[in-house]
């Protein structure tokens, strides 16, 4: 660091980076509130089984659901190993 | 029928209990009778800050269990006619509130009150879904920082989806945002999220803004609730708040940097709040 940087570094604007990271740990979290409560589980089953056949890890299925007015869509995106 | 207002906020510290204590003075003050129950059972704190600590006889856990009655419980405050405290146990675990006690208390409160304040304790556990479960309005207390603005939004879900109003289906429980400990100074030099700021995240109206201010904690420390001290900023703060409950429209002072006047300065430290 050098002589410039020490004023500069001064000025840093902390309250805007906690209000960015507010915007997106609430904006996600407002998300998994309003998913119903069977959703982990499912992913859970849904990942014993694929286990049977393929070994994957806890991260490598994504189970989510989007309403899009009266139709809902349950996605399901796995990832398999090489 | 009592309006029920809950105080709540997830995070503890932020200021519920001198929120609650503040609030129910002043609808008190204004000739509304208020009664305020804490609802923080093995951790009960209203008592102290409302100075009745020794004159706890009974407590809601009692009343509940039918050990005592509602008026043997009710402690009527020495300041302020038309406002009661019902006190919360000390001894007992947080489970001993069931959902059909407190509703049964809160019925028989109903049938003498204007307002009934439900001091919540922190958590999002058993107690604090009590004391928010038959609210008709919440008073979510928030401090400018990032952990109580994000458990904040937490308790506002816990609202629409776990309350009397929201299991029924009926009007929504009414949302106010009352932000304590602010300083505009911090906010100024964006060291502090401003009061825009926790607006835009939260999305709820705003109430009041508590300044970050010495005469709370004096006020704590004498068991008065700051509000009966309107010249100091806090107690005027927490009375405009009280006024906006009412349905008054009142300016938010104590949002820009208070500039100290030339006896202030000269004087600084002597006539502290």
């Amino acid at each position: 660091m050098n002589f410039l940087d020490y004023f500069k570094s001064k000025k840093k604007n902390t309250a805007s980076i906690a209000k960015e990271r507010l915007q997106i740990i609430v904006a996600h979290e407002r998300g998994q509130r309003e998913q119903p409560d069977y959703l982990p589980k499912l992913q859970q089953e849904i990942l014993d089984v694929i286990r049977r056949y393929v070994p994957i890890d806890q991260d490598q299925v994504q189970v989510q659901l989007d309403k899009n007015g009266s139709c809902s869509v349950l996605e399901l995106n796995v990832t398999l190993p090489d | 029928m009592a309006k029920i207002i809950v105080i709540t906020s997830g995070k503890g510290g932020v200021g519920k209990t001198t929120s609650s204590a503040s609030i129910s003075t002043g609808l008190a003050l204004k000739g509304n009778k208020t009664v305020v129950i804490d609802f923080d059972v093995g951790l009960r704190n209203l008592d102290l800050i409302m100075n009745c600590e020794r004159r706890v006889v009974y407590d809601f856990v009692n009343v509940i269990n039918g050990e005592a009655t509602l008026n043997q419980a009710l402690i009527k405050d020495k300041q302020v006619e038309n406002l009661y405290i019902l006190p919360a146990s000390q001894t007992r675990d947080k489970d001993a509130l069931s959902k059909e006690g407190v509703e049964q208390v809160l019925n028989e409160l109903s049938e003498k009150f204007d307002y009934i304040i439900c001091d919540s304790p922190a958590g999002i556990e058993h107690g604090a879904q009590m004391a928010l479960y038959f609210a008709d309005e919440a008073i979510i207390v928030t401090n400018p920082e990032v952990s109580s603005v994000r458990d904040s939004d937490r308790i506002l879900g816990i609202l629409q989806s776990k309350s009397r109003r929201a299991e029924k289906d009926l009007d929504p429980i009414k949302e106010h945002l009352l932000l304590t400990r602010y300083n505009p100074e911090r906010v100024e030099r964006g060291e502090m999220l401003g009061v825009e700021d926790v607006k835009d995240i939260l999305a709820i109206k705003l109430l009041g803004v508590i300044p970050e201010s010495p005469s709370v904690l004096s006020s704590s420390n004498s068991g008065v609730p700051v509000i009966h001290d309107q010249t100091t900023d806090a107690g005027s703060a927490y009375d405009d708040a009280v006024e906006r409950l009412l349905g008054k429209e009142r300016p938010h002072r104590f949002l820009n940097i208070q500039k100290k006047g030339f006896f202030k300065r000269m004087f600084k430290g002597s006539v502290s709040a």
